[in-house]
C-alpha cells in the first residue's frame, strides 16, 4: 500500500476513477477464496482427493449405516429400507462387537505406550551408535517393510505350544498356549504389531532427533546432567512433535487392526478374544453381506478414534502449540 | 495433524467405496441378454488340475464356435473367490460363468441380483435335474429356481496314514474307525504309542467354513443325511448333534486333536495320522503317503454304503452382467456334458454331480480304484443351508462350536441350543 492511498479520504475517487472498496469489505472472490485465491487452486488436487476418497465415502458410510443396505448388481432393483439407528443399536448391543472394542482397547493400551517408549529409546541409541549404524537401522526397518503374511508364520512358530518362546519359558509358559489363550491372544498380537511397526516409528524419531540442537546437550552436560537426565530433560521435550505424531499414527493404525487377528489367530480367536472391530466389519460387511451394519460399526470406530486423537492432541500436543 | 485422523475412516470408507462402484456401468439380467449370443468370458479355479481342464474345455468349444468364442481365465486373486465374485457383481464386471461358485455364497449373490435363474432357459430345469437327479434339489432356491448349476463335489472321508497305524500296532487294512468308541480308542493308541503327535487335526480356527470339515460330515453321517437346517429350522440341537459335538470335544479335551492353528497341512507334515478330505487328496498325498480311506464314523457304526457326508461342492453360476447369456447357457451345458464331466473326473479326480456316477464312468473307476469309494460316497452328501444368510448361520454355529467344543468352555448342549436359536432366526429371514 502506498502513502498516497493511505492519505486519501474514504469515498474519494482515485486517479483511475474507481471507488476503492470500503474498509472491512472484501471483493466477492476474496470473500469466497480468501486473500490468496491462487492458494486454493494449488490445494485443490488434495482437497478433491480428500473429498472423493475420504469425505464422500464417509458420508456414504453414514447413509449406509442408516439403511438395510447391501451391495447389488448395477441395474438390479433392490429394496434398501431406511432403518434409522437400528444398525447402531444392534452393534452396540452385540456382545461380539462390544468385545471387539474392548479387545482393541487392550491392544492400544499395550501397543501405543510400548511403541512410543521403545521407538524413542531405540532411536536415541541408534542416533549415538557409531559402528554398524546402517546395518542396525535396516535391521529394525526390515519387519516394517515385510508383509504380515510372511512374518506371521514365524510368530506362529515362536508362540505355539511347542514353540521357542514356550520352550524357553518352560513351566512359566501359559496353558493353553499364547495365541489360543483368551488372556494372552491380544497381548501377543499387540507385541507382534509393536515389533513389526517399530522400524517406521524409529525413523520418525531419528528424523526428529536431528532437530534437537547439540548446544542443549552441551548445556545440560555443563550443568552436570548425566545421560539419563539429558534424555528426559532435553531429548524427550525436543522430540515432542514427533511423539504426538507417533501417538496419533499408532493409535489410528492400531484401531484399524485387521491383518494380525485375521492371520495370527485364525479369524479373531479364541472365541472372539482377539477379534477387532475392523475384523467384525469384514465378517459382517463382506462375508455376511451386511455392509449397512458394518458401516455402523465403522462410524462408531471413527468417532472413538477421533475422540482419542483429540485427547492426545490436547494433552500431549497442546503445550507444543504455545 | 488433524487431517491424519481422516485415515481412521479407511475401514468405513473401504466398505463404502465398494458400494460406490455400484454406480458404474454394467447391467442386470434382461430378456434380451437371455437370448443374445456372442463372445463370453469365464473364470475357473486356479489349481493346476482345474486350470488344465478349463483350458482344454475352452479350446474344445472355441474350435467349433468361431462366432461365440470363450475367453477363459483363472479367478482373480483375492482373500477368497467369493469376495472377488461379490465385488465383481457389485461393479458389474462379473464374467458370464464362474466354474467355482460356492453354494454358501449363492444366496447372497442371488440377493445382490448377480445371478441368472437357469430355469429361465427353456431346458434349464430339465437339464439340471436330468443330469444331477435328486442331488439337484438341495441346490434349488426356495422359490424353485436354480441360481447355480450343480457341478462337482468333493465328498469328504477319513484319510489315514497306514504307516502310522502300523507303527501304533493297529491294523492298517481294517482300521477300527467306524464307531465313536472305536474312533476314540484308535486315536488314543495312535497318540499314546507316539506314532503320531495327534490323531486328527481339523483346522481349529474361527472361519465360518471350517465346520464343513469337522462337525458337518459327522453330523451328516450320524443323522443319515440331515442338513444343519431343514424346513427353516436348525436341526443340530438334537441328540445326534450333541453326540457328534461330544466326540469332537473329547478328542480336543484328551489332546487327540490339535487346538492350535497349524502352518501347512497336518496330514502331509505327519502332525496327524488322519484327516477329513475329499478325493482331491489322492493326487496330493498319493505318492508321498501310504494312505487308506474310510467313511466318517457314526456313533454306533453303519455300513459304508449308507454313510452320508459333506459334499464340499463347487458349482457354476451364470452371472447377470453377462451380455450373451444364450451362449453362456450353451457353454454351461457343453462344460457339464457327459464327455466334459469325464474329462473333469480324469484330470482333477473330483466328482461331477451327476446321477449314477459310478455306472456312467465305470471304466474310469475300474482303472482308478482309489476313487471308487469317493465316487460311491458322492451320491450321499449334504450341503450347507440355502439362502442369503448362509455365511452368518455358519459363522454363528462356528463361534459356538469353537467355544464349547474346541476350547471346552461352557455347557455343550446350551451352546448348541444358543446357536440353533440364532440359525433358526436367520433361516426365517429373507
Amino acid at each position: 500500500m502506498s502513502s498516497e492511498t493511505l492519505g486519501r479520504p474514504a469515498g474519494v475517487r482515485n486517479p483511475r476513477g474507481t471507488t476503492p472498496p470500503r474498509p472491512g469489505k472484501r471483493p466477492g472472490i476474496q470473500r469466497l477464496f480468501g486473500k490468496h485465491p491462487l492458494g486454493v487452486l494449488f490445494s485443490a488436487p488434495y482437497l478433491i482427493f480428500v473429498g472423493v476418497v475420504f469425505a464422500y465415502p464417509l458420508v456414504f458410510a453414514v447413509y449406509m449405516s442408516l439403511h438395510d443396505y447391501f451391495f447389488a448388481a448395477p441395474g438390479a432393483v433392490v429394496d434398501r429400507p431406511f432403518t434409522g439407528i437400528d444398525n447402531y443399536v444392534t452393534a452396540l448391543t452385540d456382545p461380539r462387537v462390544l468385545r471387539s472394542f474392548l479387545n482393541v482397547g487392550i491392544f492400544l493400551i499395550i501397543n501405543v505406550p510400548l511403541t512410543v517408549v521403545l521407538s524413542l529409546v531405540l532411536a536415541t541409541a541408534l542416533n549415538r551408535v557409531v559402528h554398524f549404524r546402517s546395518f542396525l537401522r535396516v535391521a529394525f526397518y526390515v519387519p516394517y517393510v515385510t508383509a504380515s503374511v510372511a512374518v506371521v508364520g514365524v510368530w506362529l512358530f515362536l508362540f505355539n505350544g511347542g514353540g521357542l518362546v514356550s520352550t524357553l519359558l518352560g513351566p512359566l509358559a501359559p496353558d493353553p498356549a499364547w495365541l489360543i489363550n483368551p488372556a494372552w491372544a491380544m497381548p501377543t498380537i499387540a507385541l507382534f504389531v509393536t515389533w513389526k511397526q517399530l522400524g517406521f516409528y524409529i525413523l520418525l524419531y531419528l528424523a526428529a532427533l536431528q532437530n534437537v540442537p547439540n548446544e542443549l546437550y552441551e548445556s545440560a552436560s555443563t550443568d552436570g546432567a548425566g545421560a539419563v537426565r539429558s534424555f528426559f530433560s532435553v531429548t524427550v521435550p525436543g522430540v515432542r512433535p514427533a511423539t504426538v505424531l507417533v501417538l496419533l499414527i499408532s493409535t489410528i493404525t492400531g484401531a484399524n487392526l485387521f491383518t494380525e487377528p485375521y492371520l495370527l489367530t485364525g479369524g479373531g480367536g479364541p472365541n472372539g478374544a482377539s477379534a477387532s472391530p475392523v475384523l467384525i466389519m469384514y465378517q459382517q460387511g463382506i462375508q455376511q453381506g451386511k455392509p449397512g451394519y458394518a458401516a455402523a460399526i465403522g462410524v462408531v470406530l471413527v468417532i472413538l478414534v477421533l475422540v482419542i486423537a483429540l485427547l492426545q492432541n490436547r494433552f500431549v500436543g497442546g503445550r507444543e502449540e504455545k | 495433524m488433524q487431517r491424519r485422523t481422516f485415515t481412521t475412516a479407511t475401514a468405513t470408507a473401504a466398505v463404502a467405496l465398494l458400494a460406490l462402484t455400484a454406480c458404474s456401468g454394467g447391467g442386470a439380467s434382461s430378456s434380451d441378454a437371455l437370448k443374445a449370443k456372442g463372445d463370453i468370458t469365464i473364470w475357473y479355479s486356479n489349481n493346476e488340475q482345474e486350470v488344465a481342464w478349463g483350458k482344454a474345455m475352452v479350446e474344445a468349444w472355441n474350435k467349433d464356435h468361431p462366432d461365440e468364442q470363450i475367453k477363459g481365465q483363472e479367478i482373480p486373486a483375492g482373500k477368497s473367490s467369493e469376495e472377488v465374485i461379490g465385488a465383481a457383481i457389485t461393479a458389474g464386471t462379473a464374467p458370464c460363468l464362474v466354474f467355482n461358485t460356492a453354494p454358501s455364497a449363492v444366496g447372497q449373490f442371488q440377493k445382490q441380483g448377480g445371478l441368472v435363474d437357469l430355469t429361465k432357459f427353456d431346458d434349464g430345469k430339465s437339464y439340471i435335474e436330468e443330469r444331477s437327479g435328486d442331488a439337484a434339489e438341495q441346490y434349488q432356491s426356495p422359490d424353485g429356481g436354480y441360481f447355480q448349476m450343480p457341478w462337482k463335489s468333493n465328498p469328504v472321508m477319513i484319510f489315514y496314514n497306514k504307516d502310522m497305524f502300523t507303527a501304533a500296532g493297529l491294523d492298517p487294512e481294517a482300521p477300527k474307525l467306524s464307531t465313536y468308541d472305536d474312533f476314540l480308542a484308535t486315536s488314543k493308541t495312535l497318540v499314546e504309542s507316539g506314532a503320531a503327535p495327534f490323531a486328527i487335526y481339523p483346522t481349529p480356527t474361527s472361519e465360518f467354513f471350517q465346520s464343513q470339515f469337522d462337525f458337518m460330515p459327522l453330523y451328516a453321517a450320524q443323522t443319515g443325511g440331515t442338513g444343519l437346517v431343514e424346513d427353516g429350522k436348525a436341526t443340530f440341537d438334537s441328540e445326534d448333534g450333541l453326540d457328534v459335538a461330544t466326540l469332537w470335544k473329547t478328542l480336543y479335551d484328551e489332546g487327540l486333536a490339535g487346538k492350535e492353528q497349524l502352518q501347512g497341512d497336518s496330514f502331509a507334515t505327519d502332525k496327524a495320522a488322519m484327516a477329513i478330505v475329499g478325493p482331491w487328496a489322492i493326487a496330493v498325498y498319493g505318492e508321498d503317503k501310504n494312505w487308506g480311506a474310510v467313511p466318517v464314523p457314526t456313533k454306533d457304526g453303519i455300513a459304508a454304503d449308507e454313510t452320508y457326508t459333506f459334499s464340499d461342492a463347487k458349482n457354476v453360476g451364470l452371472y447377470s452382467a453377462c451380455k450373451n447369456q444364450a451362449t453362456a447357457w450353451e457353454v454351461l451345458k457343453f462344460a457339464t456334458s457327459e464327455e466334459q464331466d469325464g474329462q473333469l473326473l480324469e484330470l482333477t479326480g473330483q466328482m461331477p454331480i451327476r446321477q449314477d456316477l459310478p455306472e456312467v464312468y465305470a471304466d474310469y473307476f475300474e482303472a482308478n480304484p482309489a476313487y471308487t469309494l469317493f465316487g460311491d460316497q458322492a451320491s450321499r452328501t449334504i450341503e450347507v443351508p440355502a439362502g442369503p444368510n448362509t455365511v452368518e448361520m455358519l459363522q454363528d454355529f462356528r463361534d459356538a462350536y469353537t467355544k464349547a467344543v474346541i476350547s471346552g468352555e461352557g455347557d455343550l448342549a446350551d451352546a448348541l441350543k444358543g446357536a440353533a436359536d440364532k440359525v433358526t432366526k436367520l433361516a426365517g429371514q429373507d
